[in-house]
């Protein structure tokens, strides 16, 4: 019998998902639905969206106003969805090549704005949908398909990243965090404001193999005895946290929101015609 | 009540004839020569309640106008060239989504970065099949800047009974002329609004076509129809499928709702062809020098006239064919390399003759110069 919380935001009919067995995105998915459980959001009020990779499948799997849109350019949608209608709580899954190569000029902006839109990040490390290129977060050295010698890039983190153009609330937990991710989604949504939450996820069949991370139980041990959370970040010596990821609520600040500024400028200019 | 006279740009009547056919939301980044219809809009919009949003790039600008109107808004861009190209892989999503929207592009020289200021109409193809795969298009080119406001109201027509991202090319010169206009008063426009679904949302299948319906019945994402949407090949679910008869019926269909009704969408004009041995095809701000020219060249005894396509795409075969069935002379005017005179000769019937004029160096082309051709190449 399914559970309670699958038939009541889940379109049964779509089920199984498409994901390798041990993909992380699965358990990231069902922590956001348990945040807008949690939430009491009314279904016809929320609106998922995502750009094009493994993770931005997601949506369909949901059932609210979803929206499955170009690579990259999510947010990009999002943002004319919210300025059309505020009311609707928008939500948008994103992997991290989606949201922080091709997209990663909209994550900046949308985040500069200050746009009342919740970003959840799926972030495996790899692009997965195209078969295991590297991304903007593959660790430098580490391997894709398209960086045979280790790739020399430097990576990014995505949490510095939305919190230094403008986000005002900025989070990280993990795929093995899940509760915690659910807890983070929580109150990004309940952020006025452009909310960041990069939830590590695993891959194991292109980063896992390609960089001999093992299975995905390994995988998920990797991310339990590395991470760290924020709370107990000032009672560890510095060299201690090389490599950690560190996970919690990492920033939060309350700044105007976007659609709300413009409202008033509506309310000031508007004219009776 | 008397209807208002103004002194007006062409850019201006755009957006004034965008806001008559009820534009509530613009998302976009400036470029000349289209950086007016921004600059109002942002005027504008707040005063008739509705958004104006400038984005990080022309891409981002599409997205956010297909978004605007998923959510309820009627939504449009504006753009030019480059940032047209920019924008094509989501007219693309828009077109398999049917998500309408109208998206201007005052046409500048190219390729590239090209001749900023400087008209053009080198964007008549992109137009087309500017974002990839089959699609229908419809696209529609203004003389005037009173045609430009008609035009603006019709492009928003069309894309929601279409259900159809619809352009609207303008060129430089029509985008920053200036000409004295009289705006209709609200009751002689007419608008049309897309057909919402009133079904159980249970019962809502979003890309259903309804029988004596031409396209699915459109709701908004917050008006309790909860459904998906994807660029992906959906069936009438919305829903993802691999299915090639899904595929093939949807991109046939996709098509066809414009093809099939070309008759609703061919808008022209027809100046001085009853008697006429030549006609001049052309268009834009082309067909105002067109339009000179068979003015003088009537009045030097030559029999002159005017074919204007007011739609570009779809392509005006039949009218094409009939008209160099009637003249057997053709003479095609564009400020371009002969984009639109491929389609003429394309539909034109075995024995008519087709002749260009063409010119691509960010000059407007002249009622002389095509005088001359007429003299010299084509009744010598
Ligand atoms: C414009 C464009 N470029 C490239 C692609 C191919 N593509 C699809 S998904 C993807 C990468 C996805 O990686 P990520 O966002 O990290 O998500 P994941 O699949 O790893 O969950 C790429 C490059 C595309 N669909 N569109
Ligand atoms: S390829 Fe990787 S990210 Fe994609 S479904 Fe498989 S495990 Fe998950």
């Amino acid at each position: 019998m399914p559970s309670k919380l699958l038939q009541k935001y889940f379109r049964m009919d779509k089920l199984p998902h498409i994901w390798c067995p041990g993909c992380g995105h699965g358990i990231i998915m069902k922590s956001v639905v348990e945040a807008i459980d949690e939430l009491g959001l009314e279904k016809d009020k929320v609106c998922i969206v995502s750009g094009i990779g493994c993770s931005s499948r997601a949506p369909g799997y949901m059932d609210f106003n979803t929206l499955h849109t170009t690579h990259g350019r999510a947010l990009a949608f999002a943002t004319g969805i919210k300025m059309a209608n505020p009311e609707l709580h928008v939500i948008v899954v994103t992997g991290d090549g989606d949201s922080a190569a091709i997209g990663g000029n909209h994550l900046i902006h949308a985040a500069r704005r200050n746009i009342d839109i919740t970003t959840v990040v799926f972030n495996n490390n790899i692009y997965g949908m195209t078969g295991g290129q590297y991304s903007p977060t593959t660790p430098t050295r580490e391997k894709g398909t398209t960086a045979p010698y280790g790739n020399i890039d430097k990576n990014f983190d995505l949490c510095e990243l939305a919190k230094a153009s403008g986000a005002t609330y900025t989070a990280r937990a993990t795929a093995y965090h899940a509760k915690m991710i659910k807890d983070l989604v929580v109150k990004g949504v309940k952020n006025k404001g452009f909310s960041f939450v990069e939830s590590i996820s695993i891959c194991p069949t292109y980063y896992g193999r390609k960089n001999k991370k093992g299975e995905s139980p390994d995988m998920m041990k990797y991310l339990k005895d590395n991470s760290i959370n924020v709370k107990a970040l000032n009672k560890l010596p510095k060299d201690d946290l090389k490599d950690k990821i560190v996970i919690g609520e990492l920033y939060k600040n309350e700044e105007a929101e976007y659609t709300e500024e413009y409202q008033k400028i509506i309310e000031m200019f508007r004219q009776e015609v | 009540m008397e209807n208002k006279v103004k002194l007006m740009q062409g850019n201006e009547a755009c957006v004034e004839g965008a806001l008559a056919a009820g534009m509530k939301f613009y998302a976009g980044y400036p470029i000349t020569p289209s950086t007016e219809i921004a600059e109002i809009s942002s005027l504008r919009l707040p005063r008739v309640g509705g958004k104006f949003i400038q984005m990080e790039d022309e891409i981002a600008g599409m997205a956010a106008v297909i978004g605007g109107s998923l959510a309820g808004l009627k939504s449009m861009t504006a753009t030019s060239g480059p940032g047209f190209s920019l924008k094509q892989e989501n007219i693309g999503y828009a077109t398999i989504t049917e998500i309408p929207c109208v998206i201007v592009n005052v046409q500048r020289g190219g390729p590239s970065t090209g001749l900023p200021t400087s008209p053009s109409q080198g964007d008549v193809m992109q137009a087309k099949w500017g974002t990839h795969g089959d699609h229908p298009m419809i696209a529609l080119t203004p003389y005037s800047v009173r045609e430009t406001f008609d035009l603006t109201i019709k492009a928003f027509n069309y894309a929601e009974k279409y259900r159809t991202p619809v352009i609207l090319l303008l060129d430089e010169v029509i985008g920053h002329l200036r000409e004295k206009i009289e705006i209709p008063n609200k009751e002689e426009i007419e608008i049309f609004d897309r057909v919402k679904p009133s079904c159980e949302p249970k019962d809502y299948k979003p890309y259903r076509v309804e029988e004596n319906d031409l396209v699915p019945k459109m709701a908004s994402f917050g008006e309790g129809y909860r459904y998906h949407v994807t660029g992906l090949v959906h069936d009438e679910t919305g829903f993802p499928s691999n299915d090639s008869k899904i595929a093939e019926e949807l991109v046939n269909r996709l098509v066809n709702k414009v093809e099939d009704n070309i008759e609703d969408i061919a808008n022209y004009e027809e100046y001085m062809l009853d008697d006429a041995d030549i006609a001049i095809v052309a268009y834009g701000a082309t067909a105002r020098s067109a339009k000179s020219a068979v003015n003088e060249a009537r009045e030097n005894g030559l029999k002159v006239g005017l074919f204007r396509p007011i739609t570009i795409w779809p392509f005006l075969t039949k009218q094409i064919k009939e008209l160099t069935k009637k003249v057997k002379k053709i003479l095609v005017v564009e400020m371009n390399l002969g984009q639109y005179l491929i389609e003429v000769e394309r539909a034109a019937d075995k024995g008519a003759t087709i002749y260009r004029y063409n010119k691509i160096n960010g000059q407007l082309i002249s009622p002389d110069e095509i005088i001359k051709k007429i003299k010299e190449d084509i009744y010598a």
